[in-house]
């Protein structure tokens, strides 16, 4: 199976400035981050803040660039930004933000914002455009009485629909959602995570999924990456990340999803806060926080490893409870 | 990035305004000495049209007006080095020192206008965001807009009509009693009153509806705490930037005012001096001028640091 | 008698009413979840009883704590409850905290403010109040501004100052929705500790039923500005009467359901300047008939003793089965 989209060894290093006369610190938001997407799969990555998983979307765009690595879609590398290329690349690989407010123009229709992607890229021309927008709106279920409309003159879950119309305008193959429904009420969140999930089975559109949301991200994801700053620390099937994650970080994360009915007892609760990726703990990263760290997770940083069929993670632990025989 | 600090040292900071600071003074002297010899002919000014051509020629020869700009430039960049300003083509008294003879007149005016600004703007437009929507706000808001729409030269106008020419109260120009001093102060102040108490009100506006000022109210803080101690502290910030400007232009602000009022300051001293062509005057004037503004931003921008510890160059604490 | 009880209030802005006649009681020491989306007066509810909204707004109604009745109160009455009797802490920490302030001295505010503590003696104690609630290296961490520290700490040092007035009743207005999941779970924690600790009440709102069934013992579920719902936690998780409660539990994607199809509650929450005349979530409403549509329902006790506002509530037990204590941790 060849895949749509595939990351190696992705690496991006933000410099922070620190005065006129210091040398700025070197940060590594994203840290030898290789995954693949096959076409119509939908990959969740979930992780807190700092994790590094907003800059990786970004990075599979084209969007930052990869201080390190490659990535790769369709089989071909991803030009670099900004070039003719790149620009015909991008109405394949669409975006849908957070904020929908943020990301819409104030002063256009929202007809015109969604048609807006087909005039940039010359795809259709005036007619079309309007009979596009039509049949895209009818799609993520606006009515056709809203496209003169503007913005602020929608609820946010209208307004994440319109981003949604405008990033399918298109026929992308893959788009990147990062945290798609934060911002929007449980109920609407619905909505939008159903439109999501049926627009993505009628047009077999690849998906990364970007989300600190767990309970969304196992609702809609077939395959869920972990990270942990920076790194990915663990990656298997939705089901076997929600039912038998292995890395202890994993297992916390999906422990303090605040489920209705479970009390606070049966939760693990992580100490400490998540790292500043400016001050990167020797080791393994996740070591300070870890409730079952042993010596070497301080000096050692555990690899990369298959824990089971297409599950694998990165930890001492693991490696070592996986080699009873030997012990 | 959740995790960025602004760090490095207070030091670097410093220098690196100070380096600023001195750059824009040396564009300002460049730009000003070019200006002046590119606008006019000062031997011909200073002596006349009827002047003989042989004087002309003398007095230009003896300024080194004939040299090539660049001479000329290079000349007056290594006297300014060692402290010499030039002396004044008209009575050859030295430039400083008649510059520095008319700050104090100027100060006489543009102080007390600096605290009229600043008393009367600031409270002016605190009051008016702690009472949104009342007839006092409103006031305000008319007042401030009337106070810098309208330019000095017609708020001096209209006063010397009103208190000089109508009522006969205070004398319409020159500097012989405090009395004199009472319009020109007044005109200049109405301006300033009115971009303090506009920018006063909106800092207050916009700091009081940050969740920090519910956070206090909710701690049981009276009102007045509240803005003396939460809100007040935060919208200086944007205030003091506007004050900065006012305490920068303190020499340099009275040109119109002086020139109505015929007060003998440092604007009136400017405007005969580039009437004149009197090189070396001017140009010692705005290198007096520029100084005063850079440093008062410099005054500024530590301000900044001191009022607002997310502005301090501080290393991360983590 | 409840320590503190509001009876018909109301709220409006520029006219248009947001609070709709709330009636609410609060017991010692008890935990009331409130949740709704966002818009239905959870906060404003709240923010009401205690004065804490700005002038244009117009309150009527009445909100008494220990029989002392706050609605129209002095000035000074509700800056002595405010903190002292009653604390808050707000949705956004680090916005909530004053950024130029050291976060040591903003505790110590309201310790002179309701104990009458100065100097040393605030100092001290404001360090002890962080290091209850978890503040590594409080006495260094109490000289920093809120800008050093991250979003978990600044919702520490809230609660801390929350503390510092000793208060009997604390409102928790999504305290952990800005937050980091490890995070969340670990303020959630702090909150049970330190209720377990002082006996205090706690008002939890939020818009995660996860968070609210994990530190309350009664719940109530407001929509457009009215309580539709209310009830014991264990009795209303698992099996919700109202429409929309029902319909917020299924649209909530359950970590155990794999990638099944989410049940949403269709169209969006209505606008407060038109409401309808009838119960305002009929036209979202699945069971609703033309006589919801026109009449307004009151919300009345019910033989299980939970509270309902509903003509056609939903009967049977729930086939999302929220019930308390089934699923095993996921991590176990």
């Amino acid at each position: 199976m060849t895949a749509l989209l595939e990351a190696r060894d992705l690496v991006r290093v933000y410099e922070i400035s620190r005065g006129l006369w210091k040398k700025p610190t070197l940060v590594r938001a994203v840290d030898r981050v290789s995954l693949s997407l096959s076409a119509g799969e939908t990959l969740g990555v979930v992780g807190e803040s700092g994790s590094g998983k907003s800059t990786l979307g970004r990075m599979l765009l084209g969007i930052d660039p990869a201080t390190e690595g490659q990535v790769v879609f369709d089989g071909q590398p991803m030009p670099a930004m900004g070039t003719t290329e790149w620009r015909r690349l991008r109405a394949q690989m669409q975006l849908v933000f957070q904020d929908p407010l943020a990301a819409l123009d104030r002063r256009l229709s929202i007809a015109e914002q969604i048609g807006e992607p087909l005039v940039i890229h010359g795809l259709a021309t005036k007619s079309e455009v309007k009979e596009r927008v039509a049949e895209l709106m009818s799609a993520v279920g606006l009515r056709s009485d809203q496209a003169g409309r503007y913005p602020h003159e929608l609820s946010g879950g209208q307004r994440q629909r319109v981003i949604i119309a405008r990033a399918l305008a298109t026929e992308p193959r893959l788009l990147v959602c990062d945290e798609p429904v934060s911002a929007l009420d449980v109920s609407i969140q619905a909505q939008v995570v159903n439109l999501l999930r049926d627009l993505q089975e009628k047009h077999g559109i690849a998906m990364v999924f970007i989300s600190h949301d767990l309970k969304v991200v196992r609702n809609i994801t077939d395959r869920v990456a972990v990270m942990y700053l920076g790194r990915i620390v663990e990656e298997a099937s939705s089901d076997v990340i929600f039912t038998h994650p292995q890395h202890p970080y994993t297992r916390a994360l999906v422990s303090s999803v605040p489920v209705p009915g479970r009390k606070l007892e049966a939760r693990i609760i992580l100490q400490g806060e998540p790292p500043n990726p400016a001050r990167r703990p020797a080791g393994c990263a996740f070591h300070p926080r870890c409730p079952v760290v042993l010596p070497s997770c301080r000096t050692s940083a555990p690899k990369l490893g298959a824990v089971g069929t297409g599950h694998i993670a990165a930890c001492h632990l693991i490696a070592q409870s996986d080699a009873p025989l030997v012990a | 990035m959740s995790y960025v600090y602004r760090s490095g040292h207070m030091l670097s900071f410093f220098l690196s305004r100070m380096l600023r600071a001195a750059i824009t003074i040396l564009l300002v002297m460049t730009f000003a000495f070019c200006v002046l010899r590119l606008s006019g002919d000062p031997a011909q000014i200073l002596l006349g049209p009827d002047a003989p051509q042989d004087a002309i020629e003398a007095f230009r020869e003896r300024w080194g007006l004939n040299d090539p700009i660049v001479v000329q430039y290079w000349a007056y960049l290594k006297s300014l080095w060692s402290l010499d300003f030039g002396v004044s083509m008209r009575d050859k008294s030295p430039a400083l020192q008649l510059v520095l003879e008319r700050i104090p007149t100027t100060l006489q005016l543009t102080i007390p206008a600096l605290i009229l600004k600043v008393g009367i703007g600031i409270p002016a437009g605190v009051y008016a965001a702690l009472h949104r929507q009342s007839i006092a706000d409103r006031g305000v808001i008319m007042m401030a807009v009337f106070g810098f729409t309208i330019p000095s030269f017609v708020v001096g106008l209209l006063l010397v009509l009103i208190f000089s020419v109508t009522l006969g109260w205070l004398p319409s120009g020159g500097q012989d009693t405090w009395m004199h001093g009472i319009l020109p102060t007044l005109t200049m102040s109405i301006g300033g009153i009115g971009i303090l108490a506009r920018f006063s009100r909106s800092a207050m506006i916009e700091v009081l509806g940050q969740p920090y000022i519910r956070t206090a109210s909710a701690k049981g803080m009276s009102w007045r705490d509240v803005v003396w101690k939460h809100a007040l502290p935060n919208a200086s910030v944007p205030i003091v930037t506007i004050v900065g400007f006012m305490i920068g232009s303190l020499i340099a602000g009275a040109v119109v005012v002086e020139t109505i009022f015929s007060w003998p300051g440092v604007g009136r001293l400017l405007v005969v001096s580039v009437s004149n062509r009197d090189l070396a005057v001017v140009q010692c004037l705005l290198l007096v001028i520029a100084g005063t503004m850079v440093l008062a931003n410099l005054a500024v921008d530590i301000m900044y640091g001191w009022l607002d510890p997310r502005l301090r160059s501080k290393s991360a604490a983590h | 008698m409840p320590f503190i009880s509001i009876r018909d209030l109301r709220v409006a802005f520029d006219g248009t009413q947001v609070l709709h006649g709330v009636n609410l009681d609060v017991a010692k020491g008890e935990a009331l979840g409130l949740v709704g989306e966002s818009g239905c007066g959870k906060s404003v509810t709240w923010l009401a009883a205690l004065g804490l909204l700005p002038g244009t707004a117009r309150v009527t109604g009445s909100v008494t704590l220990d029989g002392q009745e706050l609605c129209g109160a002095s000035r000074s009455t509700l800056e002595g409850v405010r903190g002292g009797r009653v604390a808050m802490i707000f949705q956004d920490p680090s916005s909530s905290l004053n950024p130029v302030i050291r976060v040591g001295r903003q505790i110590a505010e309201t310790l002179r403010i309701h104990r009458g503590l100065m100097g040393d003696a605030a100092r001290l104690e404001a360090i002890r109040l962080m290091d209850m609630v978890g503040i590594p290296d409080a006495r260094k961490r109490s000289d920093t501004y809120p800008h050093e520290l991250s979003g978990g700490q600044c919702q520490r040092i809230m609660i801390a100052m929350a503390l510092a007035g000793e208060p009997d009743l604390l409102i928790a207005d999504e305290p952990t929705t800005a937050l980091d999941a490890t995070i969340q779970a670990q303020i959630l924690d702090l909150l049970s500790a330190v209720r377990a600790e002082t006996g205090m009440a706690m008002v939890f709102i939020s818009h995660d039923l996860g968070a609210v069934s994990q530190v309350c013992d009664r719940i109530c579920v407001m929509y457009a500005g009215r309580i539709v719902e209310e009830g014991r936690i264990d009795a209303t998780f698992g099996n919700p009467r109202h429409p929309y409660t029902r319909g917020l539990f299924d649209a909530i994607p359950r970590l155990e359901g794999g990638r099944e199809r989410l049940v949403p509650i269709h169209g969006t929450v209505p606008d407060p300047r038109n409401l309808s005349n009838g119960c305002a979530f009929s036209p979202r409403c699945d069971r609703a008939t033309d006589f919801c549509r026109s009449n307004l329902p009151v919300l009345k006790p019910q033989p299980d003793g939970r509270f309902l506002s509903c003509f056609h509530p939903v009967t049977g037990i729930s086939k999302s089965s929220c019930t308390s204590g089934q699923h095993e941790s996921a991590a176990a």
